[in-house]
């Protein structure tokens, strides 16, 4: 592992080793086991570098957009995935997110509002040896593309569906977005939005996705982490991105992102150890009498009451606890993978249907195929 | 009892019914029968879109219509010889299509009191001597075929069910159809069900042995089998004709068949039926939504599949914007719309050629697709083909408007050999990086530089070492691909890509014109599904003296190169439409032509004796 993130850059070896506060540390993989989606995706014959993933594009996006941090983690994680640059395909929607597969040097589409994940769809069950990468925003996937997303998650294809929320629609310049806090003052809602907004986790969870996680763009390490996490998942990942829009809606994630509050604020989640978070780490969770979490001070409380993360739990209900605990004052805001659920993939199993039925009955036979059960001779 | 049998050269008969009646199941069981024996035939099934509309009502009424000849047919026939009406809806439904003087057999158990009331009959027609016109036999269908099944397990309810077997039955006899094949059928579908089976088989004898033996039937009718071209015959229909042509269009094309649809009617037996062949490695999606359904397949199109969505009318107006990024990403895609009565739901099982100019237009921007049309139940099998050879040839989207007549209709095929058939792996290859040497030894790939012949851009699927790129729907630079908004540029693509869809036309072949006497000065040209009844509607004319020329586009985009002379070289030009005259509207911008437009649109096929009158009234008027 840290061979490979040595070769990817500085900050995955950081990643690689986990730390204190490094999520996922089932995210890490042992040196020997290749990540769960790529296990029908070649090895890569060469070592590639960050480098090898940049397109000759000049990237496009306003200065202190958050999307360059996205991109530079992404592109630095990718060497260690160790799989041929062409074997990676990202496709994107509209908006500004979108614009990401341009200036990743492999293959790309860059497709019409919202229906990456259908088009992800065709090209990853007709492509097992692909790794399929989704680039989405808040508007192109909650919004226009809500339909597909939601039936993506739940049909569970083998693609990573990553979210870029910004809360704010920025290529059509700056109108509100279906992540937006209700009150929103917008150059189309100039006297406050009136609809009360997505959270996309809970959605994802809702609409029985097999892996959740969330991040930060401002947080290398943890994005990297939950990437890695995401592409050892097979299945469809989905993976919300905390990102600023400096021109638009800056500052929106302030409270998570500032020295001053991010310890109170930030919730990291780590499978298998409890919950803590806050100054001193001395924040912790319990179930309330209706089965939602609610913030305790661990000094005091009982022992056994306090949550141990378990993102494998195979009922959703308690990741969905933990997707509510983010509001819109963002006073605890879990990150890190909130579920990662094995579940056969679509694409799998649509595969093993055409194995199955080949087994059976052999490969087709054209001629037996047209001529079917009822004929008759003419001459 | 030895009955007369009188020769009949073609019947046309009609089975109507509730819709619970189980009509269109006699009506494919005596179409099946009838191709066994050898005629040629033509079926016309016509059912509403709600699955059980209340019973007895005229809104429930599905009817089947079957027209079978000793010689070559084109259409399901005008009027019935021979109406079976299950019950007073369905006579009341039908009777306006029935001549004077053909037979009407009547299921005298359903013409109660509150049936006839039902539908507003004040008193029976069998009876009051309003149908004294029509040969009418008044048979007690339900309760002989519930007294025929006394002595079987079964339910009064069920044994009331087998009555459409009692009325196959009869007709089997009455047009002397081997009765092998029902059987067989009813044995394999009722397998595990033996009680149901033997219920249905008896109903079915009991049928026939009531025609022999009744004085209510004094003649037997024979129909010879049709001369038609030696070889191996099957009936097939026009949703299974383009399943199979697309199952066959993979293999030839070394193409993996990814089909990505929505249920929708009357596409929803494309998706049906290739669900079934895994075997051939048919990947089929049922997909959340139309633009999910499209948007897959393009996808499994970028990844080097052949990818294919079916649907209907409203469909195809959801699909727009994705089959505008592909005219925008040049990759092939097959999208198949059988076409449906419209606006809006419309009459869903009714069928209608209206979607001709969204087909051509309805996109954004300057979006030329390729569009061609079957004309027949059974050459929905070679459009297929078709459409696969441009599609990967020229790397673009091809609509293939079929219709709910050809989808649902069927007639005799004769099964072409597999092996001869078109090898379509020789029309494309995916690019190779040894096509792009650089300087420094990597390919210098150009997403955008086309082959010189066809204009065609280079299709360089995923897993391709060196040729990775980036496409979108936003405009490209001619050659390189990347961004442009150069104005110049745009100009030159828009241009482009009309020129590689234009450049087609060199490669399907003229429009061929039918004409036999060289005499005519007036040319009717159709397209799509009315093939069979001008074609009917043209012989009758030719019969009865006059000259007319055929022709009938199954290219709509590009046009054959020759339309434009054709249509120059007579005096009329007739376009018959199940439309508001969109063909016509084409013809007359393109090539300034004054072409006469005939239009009806009932949701049904045209009539061929009414085309007939159309024809002639041109004729007598040049």
């Amino acid at each position: 592992m840290s061979d490979r993130a040595e070769n990817g850059g500085a900050a995955n070896g950081e990643a690689a080793n986990g730390g204190a506060n490094s999520p996922a540390n089932d995210g890490a993989l042992e040196a020997s086991r290749r990540p769960a989606s790529l296990t029908l995706v070649p090895v890569a014959d060469e070592k590639l570098g960050t480098r090898d993933f940049k397109s000759d594009q000049e990237v496009r996006w306003c200065p202190g957009c958050g999307d360059y941090a996205i991109l530079a983690a992404f592109q630095a994680f990718l060497p260690e995935l160790e799989i041929p640059r062409e074997n990676l395909v990202m496709i994107s929607g509209i908006g500004c997110s979108s614009r990401l597969p341009y200036y990743v040097d492999s293959y790309g589409m860059h497709s019409i509002h919202g229906r990456a994940p259908a088009i992800a769809t065709g090209l990853a069950a007709s492509r097992p040896d692909l790794s399929v990468w989704v680039i989405t925003g808040d508007g192109d996937a909650l919004s226009i593309g809500g339909n597909h997303l939601i039936h993506a998650l739940r049909r569970n294809v083998n693609i990573n569906i990553l979210l870029f929320n910004n809360r704010i629609y920025g290529l059509t310049k700056g109108q509100y977005s279906p992540t937006s806090e209700q009150g929103k003052i917008t150059k189309s809602t100039p006297f406050g939005s009136l609809d009360t907004p997505f959270n996309p986790v809970s959605l994802a969870l809702g609409a029985e996705a097999s892996f959740v996680a969330r991040t930060i763009d401002s947080d290398r390490k943890h994005l990297t982490s939950v990437l890695r996490a995401a592409a050892d998942h097979r299945g469809t990942s989905f993976v919300e991105i905390y990102q600023n829009c400096p021109i638009f809606n800056d500052d929106a994630f302030a409270p998570l992102t500032s020295p001053a509050s991010r310890d109170d604020t930030l919730i990291r989640l780590e499978h298998g150890e409890p919950v803590r978070f806050g100054a001193d780490l001395g924040r912790g969770l319990r179930f309330g009498r209706t089965g939602s979490l609610e913030a305790v001070d661990v000094a005091g409380a009982d022992p056994d009451s306090l949550v141990v993360h378990d993102a494998h739990a195979a009922d959703p209900s308690y990741a969905f606890a933990l997707s509510r605990l983010d509001r819109a004052d963002f006073a605890h805001t879990p990150i890190g993978v909130f579920r990662q659920q094995p579940r056969a993939s679509y694409d799998d199993l649509m595969a093993e249907q055409i194995s199955a039925a080949r087994a059976r009955q052999g490969e087709g036979d054209l001629a037996e195929l047209l001529a079917g059960a009822d004929t008759w001779q003419v001459g | 009892m030895t009955k007369q049998v009188q020769q009949l050269d073609r019947v046309i008969i009609r089975f109507a019914g509730d819709s619970g009646d189980g009509m269109q199941l006699a009506g494919d069981r005596f179409t099946q029968e009838t191709a066994a024996f050898g005629n040629d035939l033509s079926t016309l099934p016509n059912f509403p879109a709600e699955i059980r509309a209340p019973a007895g009502t005229l809104p429930g009424v599905s009817s089947f219509q079957l027209h079978f000849a000793d010689h070559d047919i084109l259409t399901p026939g005008d009027a019935p010889d021979v109406l079976v009406a299950m019950n007073p809806a369905a006579l009341k439904a039908n009777l306006s299509d029935v001549p004077r003087g053909a037979d009407i057999i009547a299921n005298t158990d359903e013409f109660t009191k509150r049936n006839l009331a039902r539908v507003g009959y004040t008193a029976s027609p069998l009876e009051d001597g309003s149908l004294s016109g029509y040969n009418v036999h008044a048979v007690a269908i339900t309760s002989m075929t519930v007294k025929a099944l006394e002595e079987i397990d079964v339910s009064r309810k069920e044994a009331e069910r087998a009555k459409n077997m009692f009325a196959l039955g009869l007709l089997s006899w009455l047009y002397n159809r081997p009765p092998e094949g029902t059987l067989k059928f009813l044995r394999s579908k009722f397998a595990n069900k033996p009680e149901i089976m033997k219920a249905n088989i008896t109903a079915f004898q009991a049928g026939w042995n009531y025609g022999e033996t009744t004085e209510a039937f004094s003649v037997q009718y024979e129909v010879k089998p049709a001369t038609l071209a030696p070889g191996t015959y099957r009936n097939i229909t026009g949703n299974s004709a383009l399943s199979y042509g697309l199952v066959a269009a993979s293999r030839r094309s070394g193409l993996p068949l990814f089909l990505g649809a929505y249920p929708i009617t009357p596409a929803s037996d494309i998706l049906h039926e290739l669900s079934k062949h895994k075997r051939f490695g048919v990947r089929t999606f049922q997909a959340e939504d139309e633009i999910s359904g499209v948007g897959a397949a393009l996808g499994a199109s970028f990844g080097g599949a052949l990818g294919v969505t079916s649907t209907s009318g409203p469909g195809m107006a959801l699909k727009a914007e994705t089959i505008g990024l592909a005219v925008s990403l040049e990759l092939p895609l097959i999208v198949i719309d059988v076409q449906r009565a419209g606006p809006s739901t419309g009459m869903p099982t009714k069928t209608e050629q209206a979607d001709l100019l969204m087909a051509l237009y309805g996109r954004n921007g300057e979006s030329p697709v390729v569009v061609l049309a079957p004309a027949t139940p059974s050459g929905c099998f070679e459009i297929a083909l078709e459409a696969v050879r441009i599609a990967t040839k020229y790397r673009t989207p091809v609509i293939i408007l079929s219709d709910g007549y050809l989808a649902n209709g069927s007639e005799p095929w004769r099964i072409p050999e597999a092996g001869g058939l078109p090898k379509l792996r020789d029309e494309f290859s995916f690019s190779s990086p040894s096509e792009w040497s650089g300087a420094d030894g990597k390919p210098d790939f150009r997403p955008y530089q086309r082959n010189p012949d066809t204009l065609a851009r280079p299709w360089a699927i995923p897993g391709t070492p060196g040729l990775e790129h980036r496409i979108g729907g936003i405009e490209k630079a001619d050659g390189t691909g990347t961004i442009s908004y150069d104005p110049g540029n745009h100009d030159r693509m828009v241009r482009l890509r009309q020129a590689k869809v234009d450049g087609i036309a060199a490669d399907i072949g003229p429009l061929e014109v039918d004409d036999p006497d060289g005499q005519a000065k007036v040319l009717v040209l159709g397209w799509g599904s009315t093939f069979g009844s001008i074609g009917a509607a043209v012989r009758r004319v030719r019969v009865a003296g006059g000259s007319i020329a055929q022709a009938h586009l199954r290219h709509l985009s590009p046009f054959p190169a020759n339309l434009g002379e054709v249509l120059a070289s007579y005096d009329r030009v007739l376009v018959p439409e199940i439309n508001l005259g969109q063909l016509a509207l084409v013809l007359r911008g393109r090539y300034l032509t004054d072409v006469i437009s005939y239009n009806r649109v009932r949701g049904l096929p045209f009539r061929a004796a009414e085309l007939a009158g159309v024809i002639q009234d041109v004729i007598d008027n040049v």
